[in-house]
């Protein structure tokens, strides 16, 4: 088994008296797609918030590609390569799409002030590679003829494509999907499978996903992780989930 | 050493009546602070305001002969109490309700306006020199010998101390007990959930701002009486240091206001006698900005967290 | 229909509860005695003036709102046209307006070229403030502190090193945003308002100290007899010191002091014009976009691995320089300079013209920063009002029109597609 991406172990997040996150332990390999599912409430977010820095965990330890990141701000840790979409779309809503991908590529954009004053060739070159990634990305998620429209005048499916595109221009190793499917029907829905498929196939991307639509995680996903009131509750491959009682019994309560 | 240590007492006790003025007005600041999430910077003008109708009342009672102590001291309390919360609630009414979706900065712009409305508004009905009332109240008790150090407690203080604790008092079983003040704890946490159970937060909120402003004119009667002298501006660092104890007690807490009133006036007395008074205003900022700086929640808070 | 009238007369007695005493009783200190007196009759009848005014519009309030509507200002996009011929008709705009401002002060009043070189001063200011507050959205209450010390930067170099002010204006730009740099590294995570306050604080602090520490700074007293700018040396007074030429005899022509204070105007003009390109290089540059992106939504933005405190720091670093060359300017135009130029409502000054122009908006802090400089001399029977009314015109914009005079409207960058 080669070596994980993402090794999270004995997670913990306490707020206050309040036991959010107990032991909670998950693994992501190179190009594999992880599920977490688990009912409403039950700390699937604050997991992804400790993971990628928002949270300090209370404890356990997080190695992300070999390196201890728990603790570690947010910011740092974006640049490591993970990034994550938010449960509510969060764009920079009037900043145009074009402009969107650009503030994400504010690390590999020529940000020395003088360079920039005097339009040096590099800051210019700079500039043409973002705009042309930006570019790229957008035909890919189809969103190209909006490109200097505003944000925020995108309808919710494209917003949240336009999300995901927003992730990828930062070239990330690891990609972290919060409830991505929420509000799609279910043309969409089958959009942002292939979509994921795709980039775990063709750019190498890990992805890991917080979800409740059964179908598109079943169908989606390597391997799957429960989490019911901050507990984990069972992991494995699709298929096991689908017959463990344990997890049956959590959404649907008892017989 | 006694001469030192009734020396340091004597600052204790100074500091101890300053400091309770101050958490009067920073009760006002956390009540408005804890319920809608603004900083009322008009506020400080409101206590400048509760001083100059004390100095009203007391000085149109003498022309018409009513120079009974108590009497005086009921009717300047109760009519600079009225005219402050008028002043509050028409403040609130007319500067702040329709900013109350928006955002901070412009919220926190209109009230700077409004502050700097009111200081002018002052100064122009009642000129911008200081205005100086004799000493009604004097004496007090003295320790000490009199040949080296003299610590004294004036009856003036003792006054203070005990109208703030009544007004602490009562204020806190009005929070605790009264259907009002359960509705204005229920706002504080949580004000849309409140509207949404059939409480009108605007009642609430405008009361808030009523008890807040009365408060801070009861500060402005004492100090008034106590310091015996006002100008239009005296406001703007009493509002300053206040807002600094509201922070240092945990802003949106009433019990913090009042532990973080009682600790700025210590610490600025203290500064000013064994440092330099020039500086102890410094002493209230800096104070603040350690604050914000490594416990923003202060004393009495709770640290937030960010809802992601 | 009885709750209007009720509602009515409730704001009614309110009003008169708050002008009663406050404003129809008169407090006087005479000798140790303290005296009340009723106020004039014309104070009285004010009064009641506006206790019925108060009645009556919230009796009929409801049909007035119907009859009249508050104009609202037309977006300044109705006059502009878009496009590349909008770009043209700009530049060409721009260009009369510097060729205009360049020419006018040869014509108008020495006291009019003077009034204009304050207002300059404000333009560069409220610019500056504008990095902090209208680009990245950080409330900063506190500015003139910076003010301060680029204005006690060259004053003291000037006194005691002899550095004449084009070599001190880069050092005070400098030192500005040092300050700038140490305030605002510790404070800048600090949420809105507190940040607000704390900056207050701050400025508060340097007053404080500026006033105090008088064998540095010359204490309520100041520093006096700073120099003014030289042209390549060239000094504009009447008589050269040691060593120097004087502008008139160098050019051959007579001392006249209005050219003193024309090189001064000049001298904004060429500073502010400055400031402006520059504010608007920034806002094209990726730095630009982040304070925008930051303002937006933080959260977002470390998501992506933007460090919001570095993003933040550099807007307030450059807006604390932008106000040290004004204060250095300053201090070189009035040759003396006190902490009683530095009290707090400098910084709410300012603050209003970048809110009330539109924040972001350079035009708009622009056209701000000439109404509040202006307006008040104009109107000049009205000095003892012009704070009160300034405080009001606050609370008045924030409920009417908060976006400001001239709204911002960004330069968002284009895809150029060739489909």
């Amino acid at each position: 088994m080669s070596k994980a991406l993402l090794e999270v172990s004995g997670l913990c997040m306490r707020f206050g008296g309040l036991l959010a996150v107990n032991n909670v332990s998950l693994s992501v390999h190179e190009k594999e797609i992880v599920s977490v599912i688990g009912p409403n409430g039950a700390g699937k977010t604050t997991v992804f918030n400790c993971i990628s820095g928002f949270y300090a965990p209370t404890q356990g330890t997080i190695l992300f590609d070999g390196e201890e990141v728990q603790g570690m701000k947010g910011h740092k840790i974006s640049r490591k390569g993970m990034v994550r979409t938010f449960q509510h779309v969060r764009l920079f809503k009037e900043m145009t799409v074009i402009e969107n991908l650009l503030v994400a590529q504010h690390r590999q954009l020529n940000t020395n002030l003088l360079a920039g004053f005097f339009k040096t060739p590099s800051y210019r070159r700079a500039e043409r590679e973002a705009m042309e990634r930006a570019a790229y990305w957008l035909k890919k998620v189809n969103l190209l003829e909006f490109a200097n429209r505003e944000a925020g005048n995108l309808a919710y499916g494209q917003q949240r494509r336009l999300e995901i595109a927003r992730c990828m221009v930062t070239q990330p190793r690891l990609l972290m999907l919060d409830e991505p499917a929420a509000g799609l029907n279910p043309n969409e829905t089958k959009e942002l499978d292939e979509l994921i498929c795709y980039l775990r196939d063709e750019h190498d991307v890990s992805v890991l996903l917080i979800e409740h639509d059964m179908s598109l995680v079943m169908g989606i996903s390597d391997s799957i992780v429960v989490i019911n009131q901050g507990t984990p509750l069972a992991s494995g491959t699709p298929a096991e989930i689908r017959d463990n009682p344990d997890v049956i019994k959590a959404y649907l309560g008892e017989a | 050493m006694l001469e030192q240590l009734l020396y340091f007492v004597q600052q204790l006790l100074n500091g101890l009546t300053i400091g309770s003025t101050y958490a009067l007005i920073a009760i006002g600041y956390t009540m408005v602070y804890g319920i809608i999430g603004m900083i009322n910077f008009a506020h400080g003008e409101i206590y400048m305001i509760g001083t100059y109708v004390t100095f009203i009342v007391i000085a149109g009672l003498a022309y018409m002969g009513l120079e009974s102590l108590p009497l005086v001291f009921t009717a300047a309390l109760l009519v600079s109490m009225a005219v402050a919360a008028s002043y509050g609630f028409a403040i609130e009414r007319v500067a702040y309700r329709p900013l109350r979706g928006q955002t901070r900065l412009l919220a926190l712009i209109s009230a700077i306006g409004m502050s700097i409305f009111l200081q002018n508004f002052v100064r122009l009905s009642q000129g911008s020199r200081d205005i100086a009332m004799p000493s009604l109240i004097t004496g007090g008790w003295t320790f000490g010998d009199p040949s080296s150090f003299e610590a004294s407690l004036s009856y003036m203080q003792v006054i203070i101390w005990v109208v703030t604790l009544v007004t602490m008092a009562a204020l806190t079983l009005f929070i605790t007990r009264s259907k009002w003040g359960r509705a204005c704890r229920a706002c504080s946490q949580d004000l849309g959930m409140t509207n949404l159970l059939g409480i009108n937060a605007n009642n609430v909120i405008a009361l808030t701002f009523v008890v807040g402003a009365a408060l801070a004119a009861v500060a402005g009667l004492l100090l008034g009486l106590y310091y015996g002298v006002v100008n239009p501006y005296v406001g703007f660092i009493a509002g300053l240091k206040a807002f600094t104890a509201a922070v240092l007690g945990g802003i949106g807490s009433i019990p913090g206001a009042m532990l973080g009133g009682l600790l700025l006036g210590v610490t600025e007395a203290m500064t000013s006698a064994y440092f330099s008074s020039e500086y102890k205003d410094v002493v209230a900022f800096s104070l603040l900005v350690l604050v914000l700086l490594f416990r923003p929640w202060g004393l009495l808070g709770k640290p937030e967290v960010e809802k992601i | 229909m009885k709750s209007t009238f009720y509602s009515a007369l409730f704001a009614a007695v309110v009003t008169l509860i708050l002008t009663c005493l406050m404003l129809g009783v008169n407090l006087k200190t005479e000798g140790i005695a303290l005296t009340v007196s009723m106020a004039s009759e014309g104070t009285w009848s004010m009064i009641i003036g506006a206790v019925l005014a108060v009645f009556l519009f919230q009796l009929f309030r409801e049909k007035l709102a119907d009859m009249i509507n508050l104009p609202s200002l037309p977006s300044a996009d109705h006059f502009i046209p878009e496009g590349k011929k909008g770009e043209k008709l700009k530049q060409l705009a721009i260009s009369f307006v510097i060729a205009g401002m360049i020419i006018w002060p040869f014509f108008a009043s020495r006291g009019a070229v003077d009034l204009a070189t304050l207002t300059l001063i404000y333009i560069m200011l409220g610019l500056g403030l504008n990095i902090v507050v209208g680009l990245a959205g950080l409330l900063d209450l506190g500015y003139v502190a910076f003010y301060a010390v680029g204005a006690y930067t060259y004053a003291l170099l000037s006194l005691y090193y002899d550095v004449s002010f084009w070599v001190a204006l880069p050092i005070c730009g400098a030192l500005a945003a040092l300050f700038g740099f140490l305030l605002g590294f510790p404070v800048l995570r600090l949420r809105g308002d507190y940040l607000a306050i704390v900056t207050l604080g701050f400025g508060e602090i340097i007053r404080i100290l500026l006033n105090n520490w008088t064998e540095v700074t010359g204490g309520p007293n100041g520093i006096s007899r700073i120099p003014k700018p030289d042209l390549f040396g060239l000094e504009f007074s009447r008589r050269a010191s040691e060593g120097a030429t004087t502008f008139h005899d160098f050019m051959g022509i007579s001392y006249n002091s209005s050219h003193k204070v024309i090189f001064l105007y000049l001298l904004a003009v060429l500073l502010v014009i400055v400031t402006i390109y520059v504010i608007n290089r920034l806002t094209r540059m990726p730095i630009g976009r982040a304070w925008e992106a930051l303002r937006e939504d933080d959260i977002a933005c470390r998501s992506l691995g933007l460090n919001p405190t570095v993003i933040k720091l550099t807007a307030f670093t450059m807006g604390a320089s932008f106000a040290g060359f004004a204060g250095c300017f300053f201090a070189s135009r009035q040759g003396f300079i006190s902490p009683e130029s530095f009290v707090f409502i400098e910084s709410a000054i300012i603050l209003a013209i970048v809110v009330l122009g539109g924040m972001g908006s350079q035009l708009g802090v622009i056209l701000a920063a000439i109404v509040l400089t202006v307006l008040p001399e104009l109107a000049r029977e009205f000095q003892e009002y012009r704070m009160l009314m300034f405080g009001l015109l606050m609370v008045f914009m924030m409920a009417w029109r908060p976006q400001g005079l001239v709204p911002m409207k960004r330069p968002h960058l284009e895809l150029k597609t060739n489909e």
